[in-house]
């Protein structure tokens, strides 16, 4: 009876009309240990998918939260920057003080006074021109040389 | 959305994927590597998770685009001798799943069927979805995926029987 019903089954079930339970049933069936000697076969077939059913993933998964950096969003972000910076990086307009003033004043009269006794240094270094102007009074005397190299010549012939 | 919010959508169906890129792809190391990528992928668009009507069917769908592109690609690279050869030894080193001789028969068999088939029957066979969902994650239409099932079933049972009859076992 239980046999008849099997072989229905597995008619059916070859044809690809049963439903999920009747195929749960016929995996039933064929998991027992004696099964009629003419379906040994469909042990086989049941039983390794039944087998199969159970093999698992058993590799670790990695999950990356971080986000990549997205370096073409890093240069504009550095353009901006770099734009407020000199937009709002003017040099400031100190305040003059009047101490900032008296400060000026003084050093400029010392300096003033610096270059006057420079000047006067300098008048007297002056003289040295009269030293050169000497020294082209006495280049004349070369000329006087020539002359003396053609009278030589002369005496020699 | 938190990872953990995240991992308690993919949680529950995360093995599925996996066992469907282990179908197409065949070796252990590469399917992880698919469900990896393809749950990568639903994490970098996180945000858009909840318009997903169903992020399940979404991610099968997915998972196959993505297993069946990479065959294609292995394909063009001539590499495809390699894969057909390719041993997944870790069938054997997982001991609480022991396959028996005629259950890596039936492994073997569905493998050689066709991609459409193969994936079928994982999703119907295995996973146990029924066939609306089915067709919506293949793209397929309801009754074609029964006649596929159909197929499937019975090529898996014929070829069983036949090796059988060699007196394989």
């Amino acid at each position: 009876m239980v046999l008849d019903n099997i072989e229905q089954l597995l008619e059916k079930y070859e044809n690809g009309q049963t439903t999920l339970k009747e195929e749960a049933q016929l995996k039933d069936y064929f998991s027992q240990e004696t099964v009629a000697p003419h379906l040994g076969h469909y042990k086989a077939i049941f039983g390794y998918y039944l087998v199969n059913q159970q093999e698992a993933f058993t590799k670790t998964l990695p999950l990356q939260t971080k986000k990549k950096i997205n370096f073409k969003w890093l240069s504009v972000a550095a353009a901006v920057v770099l734009m407020v910076g000199i937009y709002f990086n003017k040099p400031n307009e100190d305040v003059i003080t009047d101490q900032d003033r008296l400060a000026y004043n003084q050093a400029k009269s010392y300096l003033e006074l610096v270059s006057k006794a420079l000047n006067k240094g300098t008048t007297q270094v002056g003289y040295l021109d009269a030293l050169n102007k000497a020294g082209t009074h006495v280049d004349y005397l070369k000329e006087m040389e020539n002359p003396i190299g053609r009278i030589l010549k002369i005496n020699n012939q | 959305m938190t990872q953990s919010e995240f991992l308690k959508i993919v949680t529950p169906f995360k093995d599925k994927v996996f066992r469907l890129a282990k179908r197409l792809l065949v070796s252990r190391e590469e399917a992880e590597d698919a469900t990896q990528e393809v749950l990568l992928k639903l994490w970098r668009n996180k945000g858009q998770i909840e318009n997903y009507k169903n992020v399940e069917a979404f991610s099968m769908t997915m998972t196959k685009n993505f297993c069946l592109d990479k065959l294609k690609s292995k394909q063009s690279q001539n590499l495809k001798i390699v894969h057909n050869n390719y041993q997944d030894h870790t069938v054997a080193l997982q001991k609480q799943i022991e396959l028996n001789d005629s259950m890596q028969w039936v492994a073997k068999i569905i493998q050689d069927l066709p991609e459409q088939q193969k994936l079928v029957v994982q999703l119907r066979d295995i996973e146990q979805y029924d066939f609306d969902e089915i067709a919506k994650m293949l793209d397929m239409n309801p009754t074609a995926v029964r006649v596929a099932l159909s197929r499937a079933r019975k090529i898996i049972r014929e070829k069983l029987t036949s090796t059988h009859n060699y007196g394989v076992r």
